[in-house]
């Protein structure tokens, strides 16, 4: 092992994107590696946890952990990995705000292996056979992790230092998060406060948006298969819900300046508690009806209000999860 | 943050709330909470020596803080800001809790209660801290009114301001002002006739420079605030001239449509296509139904009104023109509408001849109305028996659960005017409860207790025209129990009057919603203070008047007018007025120029500055409604007084208990 600073990057409950993305960080990734001994990274080195667990603590010095808290496994590593690193980031929606695993919370696991093993349409499952955690075999006893009822975000579960948000966080923003980290590992810099968000700019989503914004207000909403939107024009003023407005700016809306609404994974902008309510709030107060007869018929064109505004944010927002 | 020092004041309120909540324990607790320095209780916070406890503290231990554990906020805020202020505190660094309205009146139990007062006050505590210090903004006021509804209430009330100086716009929507009174025949109790004291005040009102008329016109929409108020009106087209037109009636006479009901009569007679609604109208100016008028409706006329106006003041190209007014003050005075009596059909109104609704019958024995004021059944016979049933539609819990105040007096009423055009005629009254209340009321009901009326207590069950005997054959039968004499009897009339309840106007909510305040539960218009503040409404500037707020007599409805236009008066008197600081502000370094908040804004106080990107607030305009702070998704306009985090810290306090 090298001089070199430690740097380690975890998978938890999630769909593997933001490893993908720090990959698409292109030639930086030489500098990491000119930079850093990696000493964990499950998707692309082989370690095991055992060598995690033999590491002295504090031992890595920036881990990146991407993944909400789905199962016991999780939860074990955020501990293992907290313990062993000096600068622990939430990486990516999920780690940061509980992503769409965080859907899970609007039911239960067991619910959910229903429908996974039985009432899905695809599945042919006659004898009701279901994943068990633990089975006997000759060789000893098999385990798999628990699954848990409700999804937690990194920081529900362990300190953490940063957060990188976005689903999956930006190239150029996981770049500058490592330039920053690297500088103030060598001396050369300050690290950002504790607790700050890391990789983004200061507005909203529309702050990066090219489109023409004018005055909002909702006769009915609709959704991007239903027609053509103006490619100029708000989408929000068109009736899609777009949730740039209650969505923090750093990806250079690369959504909405290609035609699809944003969907808010970068999460709420600075001061916003709580993501979806403050977007509700917003469609509550431009839905442009006069009585409470239209008013309905305008919200039931909406379809999976939660799915749309808590689509990566319901395990941190204040409700969190529905009751069962 | 500074160490804070937080005085926590908590008031008996008499027994009102330490009859229920135990104040000792409270301040015992709020004592021990973190900032607070000072924790008493006393009998009336609100009286001079309760208030004194407020500046004292300030002055001998330096509160820096205070919170008052009292009533509503909307009852006493003002009171004990005042008194901080008074003691050289921000006023903004005071709070109210409300443990009366929201906690000892609406709890049973007792432990309860303290328990739910140590919330709402940690409420405060918890936010207090975070408070800051705010200065309240003067604003210009200007000095006209607008008075809205041209009824008894709205005269009065236009009649006063003018009197004042004060210039006041009179918005009615119908052609003439006048309102319901003005198709009265007596009025009770001391049978002075209706028109004798209606039609002076309304042809003075008609007459008075001050006052500015805007008949058969409707207020569309109202911006501002306290003080300047921005208000649409839009004055329908009535296709005559109303500056050429003299009144003369001509055009009346010689229109071909000749069987459009009269609203006036309520239908009992018929009037012309182009019409004046009744011979006292003011302004007396003929108007042309665009329903009716076979020109308007597009059909053949050979319009014979054109060649009857001698000043040729018809003009069949009118459009309705919107004008805005601005004034410093508002009374609203929409009045009210009869219940109508339909729904109980029981009753059989609108299906039985002769069983007339009471203002049909005013009409009747109306000197103008559509009989001469003969009081006659509908095949023109003098009726010999008349039943009067009161409380149609009223304390009930089908219809309305309220007393309408008045019907018991006009019922009697009714019985003096038909035994005194019919002495013969027998007249029944069948009540519940007779409630005489008014000066000169009860006596007025002994007196008719001597003229020979038939009292029976018993809320009518049926009027039928099933007669079971001759002497029932071919008349009406009202079935009803006497429950004085325990049995039910059978009463052959020849005409019913149902006493229906005064009802709100059927777009009371969204005139409210119009002018920016509430309606109560049974859809009258919402009074600040039911006792204390009973003209004004939670819109500042705004007062209401008459039957619109609540049934009521002549009488109150003419004192309620005073008190309007006297709170109209000493707003619009003074060339300044005091606004809440707690406007909005928006941070440029964090609004992303999205344009939701700038549309929203009903005082037009946000702009779009296209050079920076972004919304900005103007401070003069913005009146801390909220509005954009609720609609702007990425939290960027924050109130004052009212910031996200101090509304978190309010509920974490609520909470944390």
């Amino acid at each position: 092992m090298t001089d070199k600073f430690k740097f380690a990057m975890y998978w938890a409950g999630s769909c593997g994107g933001c490893e993908i993305a720090v990959l698409e960080t292109k030639d930086k990734i030489l500098e990491l590696d000119a930079n850093y001994d990696v000493v964990f990274w499950p998707v692309a080195a082989d370690f095991k946890y055992k060598d995690v667990r033999a590491y002295d603590d504090g031992f890595i010095d920036v881990c990146l952990f991407n993944g909400c808290i789905r199962n016991s496994e999780n939860e074990e590593i955020a501990h293992l990995l907290r313990q062993k690193s000096k600068v622990l980031v939430a990486f990516g929606a999920c780690a940061t705000m509980g992503g769409i695993p965080g859907l899970i919370n609007e039911t239960t696991a067991a619910e959910l292996k229903e429908l996974v093993y039985t009432k899905n349409p695809s599945i042919d499952n006659p004898e009701g056979i279901y994943p068990q955690e633990k089975l006997e075999v000759p060789e000893g006893e098999l385990e798999l992790p628990h699954l848990y009822d409700t999804v937690r975000t990194l920081d529900q579960t362990v300190a953490v230092d940063y957060y990188v948000p976005g689903c999956p966080p930006e190239a150029h923003q996981i770049a500058a998060v490592l330039d920053v980290v690297t500088a103030a590992l060598k001396g050369e810099g300050e690290l950002p406060p504790k607790g700050a968000v890391v990789g983004v700019a200061p507005k909203t989503c529309c702050d990066e948006c090219k489109r023409v914004k004018e005055e909002k207000k909702i006769s009915g909403f609709r959704r991007m298969w239903e027609f053509f939107p103006d490619p100029e024009k708000c989408l929000l003023e068109q009736g899609v819900v777009c949730m740039g407005p209650a969505t923090r700016a750093g990806c250079g809306a690369r959504c909405t300046n290609v035609g699809m609404p944003c969907r808010g994974c970068y999460g709420p902008p600075e001061g916003v508690v709580d993501q979806g309510a403050k977007m509700l709030s917003t469609l509550a107060s431009i839905v442009d009806a006069p009585t409470p007869e239209e008013i309905a018929e305008i919200t039931a064109t909406l379809p999976d209000p939660v799915g749309t505004f808590y689509r990566f944010g319901l395990a941190s927002s204040l409700l969190r999860r529905a009751k069962v | 943050m500074a160490q804070e020092k937080i005085g926590v004041y908590v008031c008996h309120c008499g027994t009102n709330i330490a009859g229920k909540v135990d104040v000792e324990e409270v301040t015992r607790w709020a004592a021990e909470q973190p900032n607070v320095a000072v924790a008493r209780n006393y009998k009336y916070m609100c009286s001079d020596p309760g208030q004194d406890l407020i500046k004292q503290d300030i002055k001998e231990h330096g509160i820096t803080r205070a919170v008052v554990a009292a009533c509503s906020p909307t009852m006493h805020e003002p009171t004990f800001r005042k008194a901080a202020a008074d003691g050289g505190l921000n006023p903004y660094l005071l709070q109210m809790a409300n443990i009366r309205e929201h906690c000892s009146w609406v709890t049973v139990d007792g432990e309860a209660a303290t328990a739910k007062a140590k919330r709402i006050l940690g409420a405060q505590i918890h936010r207090l801290p975070l408070n800051e210090p705010l200065d309240p903004i003067e604003v210009p006021v200007n000095p006209n009114v607008m008075v809205v509804g041209g009824g008894i209430a709205g005269i009065e009330a236009a009649l006063k301001l003018a009197q004042a100086g004060k210039k006041v716009y009179l918005v009615e929507r119908d052609p003439s002002i006048g309102g319901h009174m003005a198709m009265f025949d007596k009025t009770f109790p001391t049978l002075d006739c209706a028109a004798c004291i209606l039609t002076p005040k309304m042809s003075a009102a008609g007459k008075e420079p001050h006052i500015e008329m805007l008949a058969y016109s409707e207020v569309t929409e109202v911006e501002g605030y306290v003080g300047n108020f921005k208000v649409k009106v839009r004055k329908k087209a009535r296709y005559v001239d109303i500056d050429t037109c003299t009144g003369c009636g001509l055009c009346t006479e010689a229109c071909v449509v000749r069987k459009v009901p009269n609203e006036f009569d309520r239908g009992l007679s018929k009037r012309a296509a182009a019409y004046i609604p009744f011979p006292q109208a003011v302004p007396l100016r003929a108007t042309i139904d665009p329903t009716r008028c076979l020109t308007l409706t597009g059909k053949k006329c050979k319009q014979p009104c054109l060649t009857a106006c001698g000043p040729g003041a018809i003009d069949f190209d009118q459009k309705d023109e919107e004008i805005e007014v601005e004034v410093g003050a508002i009374i609203v005075a929409t009045g009210f509408e009869l219940w109508d009596p339909t729904p109980e059909k029981r009753y059989s109104y609108g299906k039985l001849d002769n069983v007339l609704s009471s203002l049909e019958f005013e009409r009747i024995s109306n000197a103008s109305g559509p009989t001469g004021g003969h009081i006659l059944c509908k095949n023109g016979e003098p009726p010999k028996a008349v039943a009067i049933l009161h409380c149609v539609g009223s304390r009930d819990e089908n219809y309305q659960e309220f007393c309408s105040r008045v019907c018991c007096m006009y019922s009697l009423k009714f019985a003096h005017l038909i035994k005194e055009h019919l002495p013969e005629c027998e007249v029944y009254e069948c009540y519940i409860d007779m409630r005489t209340y008014g000066k000169g009321y009860e006596e007025f009901y002994k007196r008719l207790m001597n003229e020979d009326v038939h009292f029976i207590r018993g809320r009518a069950a049926e009027v039928t025209d099933v007669g079971l005997s001759p002497t029932e054959e071919g008349r009406l039968v009202v079935k009803v129990e006497d429950t004085l004499l325990g049995i039910t009897r059978r009463l052959p009339v020849d005409m019913v009057i149902l006493s229906s309840g005064l009802a709100p106007r059927s777009d009371a909510k969204e005139t409210a919603q119009t002018f920016g305040f509430g309606c109560s539960a049974n859809g009258f218009y919402l009074e600040r203070h039911p006792k204390l503040e009973p003209v004004s409404t939670v819109t500042d500037g705004i007062f209401i008047a008459g039957c619109c707020q609540y049934p009521k007599d002549i009488p109150d409805t003419v004192a309620q007018a005073g008190a309007a236009a006297a709170g109209a008066l000493a707003l619009v008197d003074n060339p300044t007025v005091n606004v809440e600081p707690t406007i909005s502000y928006i941070d440029p370094e964090k609004c992303s120029g999205c344009h939701i908040c700038v549309g929203l804004c009903p005082h037009a106080a946000i702009q779009y500055n296209e050079e920076k990107g972004v919304a900005e607030v103007i401070t003069a305009a913005c009146k801390g409604c909220g509005v954009c702070v609720a609609a702007c998704a990425s939290g960027v306009p924050q109130q004052r007084g009212y910031l996200d985090e101090q509304i978190f810290a309010e509920i974490e306090g609520a909470l944390a208990v």
